[in-house]
């Protein structure tokens, strides 16, 4: 029998818009009634208005704010958040890693895009881009340097690649200055990106 | 030898491309699209996370390359739901169903009601194991020397490249998890205990940028032997 390469990439067979080539499958996927709109709806609407960022911010404001969790956080991720009611699919598995004046934690995928979806949703682009995973690993201070992060002396960095189902969220240091926040206006100056750790939880003089 | 999509630690990719609005979560409604059919297909249960993941991996390394992420996916599940049996080539040229599919398959489909509980609940790959570990916390381990799937030529394998044949300290045991190298070809879950290693910029990298920076890395049992 002839090689065929398209048996091996019909990919090629799709149509050169993008937009076109994914209504395509979904257009034969439904036909065949192996997928129902409803739950493209559905999963769209989880990821855009339910899950995302928010949820992890809750649980490091938690964590700043109440020793118990904290140490239960560190020791046991997946029970603790269980037991706030989060946890899924692409976080089944958690390790909560906590910044300290001393360490630095940044998280990347290098293999892929593996990322904490339960706790921080879908990954921003520049995560799954090939300038991240091919250097985040390689020089992390130069990538920090971009998302505007030096470090003082004396920090090391430790970078976590995510190659296997453990999925990584760094707990960041909470702020100076934000000794009088409580747990939800803390919540709202962890960025996403501090959960990453490509960035710092935002100035505590500048919450609202 | 490993494929395209292992590039930790490759040269000449530039700054980290930055969103005018990175608080969107889909750029463009086809991605939102894309990566929903993708968990919807993925749902019938023909395939595995890994076997997908090998699925875009084994895109040419030409159209990897130049493909945007969301396109990785719609061209990986092209590949999958060929290889599966469950769309034809006519049918991917057509984008438009030529045949039914079988009633056990759509059984399997994934109801709009059903989306929040099966994502709520996930896929946990830890395995329960009567196998010890080999390996204990602090434990000195080298990784074997060549980066690839000791089974399939050309396989997949969560095995990066950068730290084939490094020596690094074990710093954590996660138990068994099914072993992706093997669970991607349907050879079996196959689990095996999953470490931590931890390996010091300067044993990775020619010029680290600080040698006491920490690159840790999962893997499994048969990547390493004792250092």
């Amino acid at each position: 029998m002839p090689h065929d390469h398209h048996d091996d990439n019909p990919h090629s067979l799709l149509p050169s818009e993008p937009a076109l080539r994914v209504k395509a499958l979904e257009t034969i996927l439904t036909e065949k009634g192996l997928v129902d709109p409803a739950a493209l709806d559905a999963i769209i609407d989880l990821y855009s208005h339910e899950i995302g960022p928010q949820i992890g911010a809750g649980i490091v404001a938690k964590a700043w704010t109440d020793d118990a969790f904290r140490a239960a956080l560190l020791a046991d991720a997946d029970q603790a958040i269980s037991a706030l009611g989060h946890g899924g699919r692409q976080g089944e598995h958690v390790v909560v890693v906590e910044n300290t004046p001393e360490t630095h934690n940044l998280v990347v995928c290098t293999l892929c895009s593996c990322y904490p979806w339960p706790l921080l949703g879908i990954p921003p682009g520049w995560y799954k881009s090939d300038s991240y995973r091919a250097r985040a690993v390689r020089e992390p201070r130069a990538v920090l340097a971009e998302f505007g992060v030096t470090l003082g002396e004396g920090t090391k960095v430790r970078v976590w690649d995510s190659t296997a189902e453990i999925r990584y969220l760094v707990l960041p240091m909470r702020p100076e200055g934000s000794g009088g926040m409580d747990e939800a206006t803390l919540a709202g100056i962890v960025t996403r990106d501090s959960m990453i750790g490509t960035g710092l939880p935002a100035a505590a003089g500048a919450a609202t | 030898m490993t494929r395209i999509h292992d590039m930790g630690g490759r040269f000449g990719d530039g700054p980290v491309p930055r969103e005018a609005d990175e608080s969107k979560v889909f750029s463009t409604d086809w991605h939102a699209r894309a990566l929903a059919l993708t968990v919807a297909a993925g749902a019938l249960g023909k395939w595995n996370i890994d076997a997908s993941r090998h699925g875009r991996e084994r895109l040419p390394p030409a159209d990897y390359a130049h493909y945007s992420y969301y396109e990785k996916w719609i061209a990986g599940l092209a590949k999958m739901l060929v290889e599966h049996g469950i769309a034809s080539a006519e049918e991917i040229t057509a984008g438009r169903s030529l045949a039914g599919a079988p009633d056990e398959l759509t059984a399997r489909c994934l109801a709009g009601e059903r989306v929040v509980p099966v994502m709520k609940s996930g896929g946990p790959s830890a395995r329960a194991s009567d196998a010890a570990p080999s390996f204990a916390i602090g434990a000195q381990v080298r990784v074997r020397p060549i980066a690839g799937n000791e089974t399939v030529d050309g396989g997949h394998t969560r095995l990066p490249a950068y730290v084939a044949g490094r020596t690094g300290t074990v710093v954590l045991h996660h138990g068994a998890h099914v072993f992706p190298d093997s669970n991607a070809h349907f050879h079996g879950e196959a689990p095996q205990h999953l470490y931590t290693v931890a390996f010091v910029a300067s044993e990775l990298w020619q010029h680290a940028e600080s040698p006491d920076d920490e690159m840790r890395l999962d893997l499994w049992e048969s990547y390493l032997v004792p250092a």
